[in-house]
């Protein structure tokens, strides 16, 4: 049956969240964009202690359970709601919050029980940690079928030997803590797409350098790492999923990461519109206007018209989403509405956040308040996990029903 | 918790309501836009589905099932996306059926409901529009003034569905300057009401509508739909509101497949056009245009179904998908080229009926 409501289980998580939102990251928001580079740990000390023991505390990283995030048939309609509480707060701390993260994501989606266990295991306790995804690299990024780090055999172990860049998170879980890093390597080039597996490179393993960390336009609280692998060897059970280099089975297994990725990047882009919209409806109540629902397009001033404009284009985001993550709690397959759900949410927040940096004219442009920042935060969101363009592609493909060769 | 999954009942009704669109809507929609009549056996259709009668309460003849606006999305959907015109033709009469069972007086009900229990089409309609450049339903300017037992209606209305053959019509008025809108039962044949001819508009032309004068019009108390308890008629607006954004996505929907399997078949430069990026693009965001505006659609129908108004639901999901469905119908007509300007292919007259829905207010009900 069709609803539109929260449990009343998520919905008090949701107040738990916006409560961390708004007390623990706005206060340090403008804080940790001006010293890109440094790490409030003593934020991440508390996220870490309150994750170990509330549950799902950690977006996009361990269930309750045995930390290997799977189960819940509601599990990821919990990720999204939380992620766009806590994006709403502040999108650069979200993202460099201690969790397995994408790399997590990784394995939830295409690693054995076993692997589950052995490497989301310890994000059960201990110290903070982080988990991160590399795929791009200087030489592709769309097209990430391209790739040319490699991975060879070399008897029990496989040596991986290449350079990814815009690693998110990458230098927190290679260096800074007890993390991995899952690394996207081809076995066999000339397979292709199919010949594309992906690697658990634990923290401090020889040979994985992180050879400099990005100056980014938002999100500056996290850091997006180029990671070298130089004959960078891992045992064999790194690997995620099969070995086999199959034509049918392929990409699949990696690819099959997005599905559940895009819903929580497009949640994150509402997140930091609904703040920009938030922040805009406030000043207008200040103001004494009130926007008027209901009244013919004429009647309405242009800030209406806009306000209104905003608020059902982060609406129509929003409900791709939940519907993206819902499909997949329900064990469907939902790479279409994954990517339709980014791809609108992605360019809808760009627009949203720019627009409210206009309608607040001087103010909004000013780093008195966080508006330009959300404006600059929000933009990633329609670059990473698949850009506007490459969700549209795959949406056109599903469509179509073309394969990859078909629609490129 | 949160959930996408109609109920099988509801489904069923998809699918039954889809057969009859793709069946008998679909074929008789070019015909119908260059002024040709309904086929009876449309019409005849229609009735058996019981697009009226189905939500009618028994006592009065109908089927007696419980309305739901999103059950009434899904339908309205089906039903605009084998033509927009047929579908608010015959969805016409609830515009006067429904507020009255929802919102009338025990003799209002007894008086008007049994009409659209029968097995034939009965005309029905609601003047709600005014013919303003700058009328919207904050602004309506229809007064009602009370004289003895009765009103005296006085003003303009325009886009009036059907009103050349309804018996009655719900007359949307303020009973006095500041006042609420009121609604008014006001039977065709009242003296003081004028009809007019049909009206000649760009698209919907399968829809007649009608110009109304109302000029010293007397109507009893009795008139007074829901008697002194008056109406709410913000709900009313809601259910016009989520009824238009369902069937614009079901235009917007049918817009988008025809263009998609034109695109897959018409070929340029050696290869369909809808291998290149610039045409598989626009179909994309077309696609994601069209599950938008469903999905307000629902979660608008959602909030009336709990009971509440969903005034600023219904009205943000309008604003949406008003703009969204000429988006998609301008895209279908540009995918077909040149082709898409000619009146061979239906996208043309999708473009004129998106304007006709996205200018409107009040042409359909949930």
């Amino acid at each position: 049956m069709i609803d539109f409501e929260f449990e009343p289980k998520l919905i008090e998580r949701l107040k738990l969240y916006h409560t961390v939102a708004e007390q623990m990251m706005r206060p340090i928001s403008r804080e940790y964009d001006e010293r890109e580079h440094e790490k409030p740990w003593q934020f991440f000390e508390t996220m870490w202690t309150a994750a170990g023991t509330a549950a799902e505390f950690q977006p996009g990283g361990r269930s309750k359970k045995d930390g290997t995030g799977g189960g819940a048939s509601t599990r990821n309609l919990y990720t999204i709601a939380t992620t766009e509480e806590l994006t709403w707060g502040d999108a650069g701390l979200f993202l460099s919050l201690p969790n397995a993260g994408l790399g997590g994501a990784a394995i939830a989606a295409a690693g054995t029980p076993e692997q589950k266990q052995r490497f989301l295991g310890p994000f059960r306790g201990g110290k903070p940690k982080w988990g991160a995804m590399a795929i791009t690299e200087p030489g592709c990024g769309s097209d990430s079928a391209a790739i040319t780090t490699s991975a060879v055999r070399d008897g029990d172990q496989w040596v991986i030997n290449g350079t990814k860049i815009f690693c998110t998170a990458g230098q927190m879980a290679a260096e800074k803590s007890e993390g991995f890093i899952v690394v996207w390597a081809t076995l066999d080039k000339s397979a292709g797409r199919a010949g594309i597996k992906s690697f658990v490179v634990p923290h401090g393993t020889p040979g994985m350098t992180v050879a400099r960390v990005e100056n980014k336009l938002g999100i500056r609280a996290s850091d997006t790492a180029m990671i070298v692998f130089d004959n960078c060897r891992v045992p064999l059970d790194h690997l995620l999923g099969s070995p086999e280099v199959s034509r049918e089975r392929g990409f699949k297994d990696v690819m099959a990461t997005f599905d559940a990725t895009r819903p929580i990047v497009a949640a994150m882009a509402i997140g930091v519109g609904r703040a920009a919209l938030d922040c805009v409806r406030d000043f207008l109540n200040q103001q004494k206007v009130a926007v008027r629902y209901g009244a013919g397009l004429h009647r309405l001033t242009a800030a209406e018209r806009d306000f209104i404009e905003m608020e059902v284009q982060l609406k129509a985001a929003r409900l791709l989403t939940w519907r993206a993550a819902w499909m997949l709690d329900a064990g469907r397959q939902n790479s279409l509405e994954a990517s339709m759900a980014k791809a609108k949410a992605g360019l809808a927040v760009t627009q949203i956040t720019q627009k409210a940096v206009e309608l607040m004219g001087p103010l909004g442009y000013s780093r008195r308040m966080l508006l330009e920042k959300w404006m600059r935060d929000a933009k990633i969101n329609d670059i990473f996990e698949g850009t506007q363009q490459i969700n549209l592609l795959i949406v056109a493909r599903r469509i179509l029903g073309y394969s990859s060769r078909e629609l490129n | 918790m949160i959930s996408f999954e109609p109920t099988e009942e509801q489904q069923m009704i998809r699918e039954t309501v889809a057969a009859f669109a793709r069946d008998e809507l679909r074929p008789a929609a070019r015909a119908v836009d260059e002024g040709g009549a309904i086929p009876d056996g449309v019409i005849a259709s229609a009735s058996q589905l019981g697009l009226v009668r189905a939500w009618l309460p028994e006592e009065y003849g109908g089927d007696g099932s419980a309305r739901s606006a999103l059950t009434g999305a899904m339908i309205a959907e089906e039903l605009a996306w084998g033509d927009l015109a047929l579908a608010a033709h015959l969805t016409a009469p609830r515009l006067l059926a429904f507020p009255i069972a929802e919102q009338g007086t025990a003799a209002q009900r007894q008086r008007y409901l049994k009409r659209f229990a029968g097995a034939s089409f009965a005309a029905g309609s609601s003047a709600l529009i005014e013919p303003r450049y700058d009328f919207d339903l904050q602004s309506i300017a229809t007064i009602a003034r009370r004289e003895g037992d009765g009103w005296i209606l006085e003003g303009e209305k325009c886009f009036v569905p059907l009103a050349g053959e309804s018996e009655a019509i719900l007359v949307y008025a303020r009973p006095g300057e500041g006042e609420g809108v009121a609604g008014f039962i006001v039977p065709r044949e009242t003296s003081g009401l004028e009809i007019s001819e049909a009206e000649k508009n760009m698209g919907l032309k399968g829809l007649k509508t009608y110009e109304l004068k109302l000029a010293g019009c007397r109507v009893g108390d009795d008139a007074l739909l829901g008697g002194e308890a008056g109406i709410n008629f913000g709900r009313i607006v809601s259910q016009m509101r989520v009824a238009a954004v369902a069937m614009t996505a079901g235009l917007a929907r049918a817009a988008f497949e025809y263009a998609r399997d034109y695109a897959k078949e018409r070929r340029a430069f050696g290869a369909p056009i809808a291998t290149r990026q610039a045409i598989a693009f626009m179909l994309a965001e077309m696609a994601i245009e069209v599950d938008a505006m469903r999905l307000l659609a629902w979660e608008a129908a959602w909030h009336l179904d709990r009971g509440e108004d969903a005034v600023i639901e219904s009205y943000l999901a309008k604003h949406y998908a008003s703009a969204a469905a000429l988006k998609v119908a301008d895209n279908a007509v540009q995918v077909l080229g040149g082709h898409g300007y000619i009146r061979e292919h239906p996208v043309e007259m999708w473009l004129r009926n998106a304007r006709g829905l996205a200018a409107m207010e009040g042409l359909a009900i949930i």
